[in-house]
């Protein structure tokens, strides 16, 4: 990113009032452009992430919902040819400045991915990889104590306490989803980032999930996509609803739900098209 | 003559049989395609298959019991004194028979008899091929208007023709099964011959081999010893120096080309090492032989070891060598074929690449790895040329990797290379080797497949 980008993004903050009144702003995204080679992904996002809130991603498929919340913990690095600009900010950090390195942001900004992903681990194993590569626990009481909370906050604890050595990939997929949730956990991030969580899960076990995202929400600030509306209305206090890689709005749910200002996102909520 | 004729003929006729089902498929509905079973080409092909099939059988069975056949016919014509000797002289006026017929002389004058049974051959043969070629055109004729009659619109000519084809399918695939369950056993009748003459518990626990037997009675020479140990030791110490060189080397590799070359320098890697696994072995052999070998005792003699100028060292080095390509090209499919998720799963946490290949990758793809260290190994125990000319024929008994030594497969080689007569111990022991041989590789491949199978469903 240019200087010149730098103190553009700047000036613009100052003159943002939306910016200015949003003190609680866990990360902030200005401008924020992605190249997959020549192609442009997103044409300049800007959006503040508040702090324990939870905010919904929506829009239709191939809109840049995920390749933005891939940006927030620099996930596009592993994509050859993806190029990123523009300013994405952890507590006023910039994330892709010199002083903060991929492997570090990924420790503070979590991620639970569309399908369920568990390592060919034990499930205890599962839950202390993290912890155990970042160095957060040496003791075997530690990292004891670190899967059960972990578990207990993914509601998953009860489930698996009896089973903690056998394989993650022998869960069902609701089970296999939270078990990833909890090894997201496992490394305290302060952000959590989630991809259509709930896509490949039934009923139940995408209630089981949302549910968890709102006792998740008074410790950690909650990024989710979704193409589900009724999931992004329960859950989310936020919404953005993005449209060809453009940001078309962002507000309360509530407001988006009931009131949208533009005419697309009220098109696609109503399900016109999408 | 008459056998080409017949194969023109039935080429002919299955070809025109083909054009006149299709025509008649579409003339039985008007040439609306639609109110027939099936697509027109395959009334064609059934009609095709009766013209071609049931003649082409026949010649099958008669080329396989033509000679048999007229030979039982010559031979009841013979005065019953001729026929009625031992089967060595029977067999021998079989012989003498055919060669006659064939026109090879047998040495001598022929007796009067033989000559006119061999002229009687050549009758009844010539008469047979006739006979065959008469035959097998009315069958085609036949079989091609019975087709033709039967077709109708509503005749399930694919699913006939498909069931024909899949007699076909299935007696391809029973050719390569019979012939392997042939070989192997000839393998065990040959091998059960040699644990006649030698005892089986001797050949597999005897610690010295030396398979040279007296010819004559009279000679001086050793009595023959086929103790296979140090064959075996042999053959594991090459195959463990070839493993320590090999799966190393290929599973790096394998690693920086799945993890992290740049697409193109990958694309331009992997042919070139699967190019190396196309030279052959006896070319690797020479260079084991004239380069690494001397290569091996000059070292060593500078670091002040005595090193055989044929050594265990250099020819399981460059087997080594050779295998690499082999472990390195199968190792980075698995690798590859590891899902993206699990790495992003890894990354997502924060893990760095090398966390990730060690402690995500690398286990999940443990099986497929093993499976292709285990198909290295009996790669390497089968590998008969570079040890015979890097590694020498001296049956030694030891562990030292700097004196020459000798492997199963070698043995084996060297066994049967000459002049051999196929009931002395000698050749016999080269049967017996190679059924431990197929045992230990066969095993090793069973059990990697079993590793594969077992583990492989988990992420689809």
């Amino acid at each position: 990113m240019s200087i010149q980008t730098r103190t553009h993004v700047k000036a613009a903050e100052a003159t943002n009032p939306q910016a200015a009144a949003a003190p609680a702003a866990k990360m902030v995204a200005r401008d924020v452009k992605v190249f997959y080679g020549a192609k442009q992904a997103l044409k300049g996002i800007n959006i503040d992430i508040l702090e324990n809130k939870v905010l919904a991603l929506i829009g239709p498929s191939g809109c840049g919902k995920s390749t933005f919340l891939r940006c927030l913990n620099r996930m596009n690095d592993t994509i050859d040819n993806c190029r990123v600009e523009g300013l994405i900010s952890l507590d006023g950090e910039d994330v892709y400045g010199r002083r903060i390195d991929a492997v570090q942001l990924r420790a503070r900004v979590g991620m639970v991915f569309q399908k369920p992903n568990p390592f060919p681990k034990s499930i205890y194993d599962n839950i202390v990889y993290g912890p155990r590569i970042h160095g957060l626990a040496s003791h075997r009481d530690e990292m004891d104590e670190i899967v059960e909370t972990s578990l207990k906050r993914a509601g998953l604890w009860n489930e698996v306490k009896d089973r903690l050595r056998e394989p993650g990939t022998g869960l069902s997929g609701g089970q296999q989803q939270r078990l990833c949730i909890a090894r997201a956990i496992a490394v305290s991030p302060e952000v959590i980032l989630m991809d259509e969580p709930c896509s490949a899960l039934d009923p139940i076990a995408t209630a089981h999930i949302e549910e968890l995202i709102d006792e998740l929400r008074e410790n950690y600030t909650i990024v989710i996509v979704t193409h589900n509306m009724q999931q992004a209305a329960r859950v989310s206090q936020k919404t953005a609803f993005f449209h060809l890689g453009d940001m078309v709005e962002c507000d309360d749910t509530e407001e988006i739900f009931t009131n949208p200002r533009d005419e697309r996102t009220q098109g696609y909520i109503t399900g016109r098209y999408g | 003559m008459q056998i080409t004729v017949l194969l023109l003929v039935l080429v002919g006729l299955t070809a025109a049989g083909y054009y006149m089902g299709r025509a008649s498929a579409v003339r039985a509905v008007g040439g609306r395609i639609a109110a027939l079973h099936s697509v027109p080409a395959y009334y064609g092909v059934y009609v095709a298959l009766w013209a071609g099939l049931p003649a082409f059988l026949l010649f099958l069975v008669w080329g396989a019991s033509e000679n048999w056949i007229v030979m039982q016919m010559v031979l009841g014509a013979l005065p019953q004194n001729m026929t009625d000797g031992s089967e060595q002289s029977l067999s021998l006026l079989k012989a003498d028979i055919l060669n006659i017929a064939a026109g090879i002389s047998t040495g001598r004058e022929p007796d009067p008899v033989v000559l006119a049974a061999a002229e009687r051959y050549n009758m009844l043969r010539a008469l047979g091929d006739w006979m065959l070629l008469a035959i097998g055109s009315a069958l085609a004729v036949a079989g091609l208007s019975y087709a033709r009659g039967r077709i109708a619109p509503d005749l399930r000519a694919r699913n006939l023709v498909e069931r024909v084809i899949n007699v076909f399918l299935v007696g391809c695939s029973l050719v390569a099964i019979l012939t392997t369950a042939g070989i192997v056993l000839s393998l065990v009748f040959e091998a059960m011959r040699f644990f006649t003459v030698y005892p089986i518990f001797d050949f597999l626990f005897g610690l010295q081999w030396s398979p040279q037997t007296a010819i004559r009675a009279d000679q001086v020479g050793s009595s023959g010893s086929f103790g296979a140990v140090p064959l075996f030791a042999g053959t594991l110490l090459i195959t463990l120096i070839a493993m320590l060189v090999a799966v190393p080397v290929g599973l790096m590799s394998a690693i920086y080309m799945s993890e992290y070359a740049p697409p193109r320098v990958r694309a331009t890697m992997k042919p070139v090492l699967e190019i190396l696994a196309g030279i052959p072995t006896v070319v690797y052999g020479f260079f084991a032989a004239l380069t690494m070998a001397p290569f091996v005792r000059r070292l060593g003699e500078s670091m002040g070891m005595s090193v055989s100028s044929e050594s265990a060292l250099a020819a399981g080095f460059v087997m080594g060598i050779m295998i690499i390509p082999f472990v390195s090209s199968l190792s980075d499919d698995v690798i590859n074929s590891v899902p993206q998720s699990l790495r992003d799963g890894s990354y997502g946490l924060g893990a760095t690449r090398s966390e990730t290949i060690r402690q995500v990758v690398l286990p999940a793809a443990l099986p497929g790895i093993v499976a292709a260290v285990m198909l290295a190994i009996s790669r390497a125990i089968g590998e008969t040329m570079i040890v015979t000319m890097a590694a020498g024929l001296a049956a030694n008994l030891t562990a030292n990797p700097l004196q020459a030594v000798t492997t199963v497969t070698t043995q084996i080689a060297t066994l049967l290379v000459g002049d051999q007569e196929f009931d002395s111990p000698k050749t016999l022991s080269a049967f017996g080797l190679g059924l431990v041989l197929f045992v230990v590789t066969l095993s090793l491949n069973m059990i990697a497949l079993r590793v594969v199978q077992k583990y492989r469903e988990k992420y689809d």
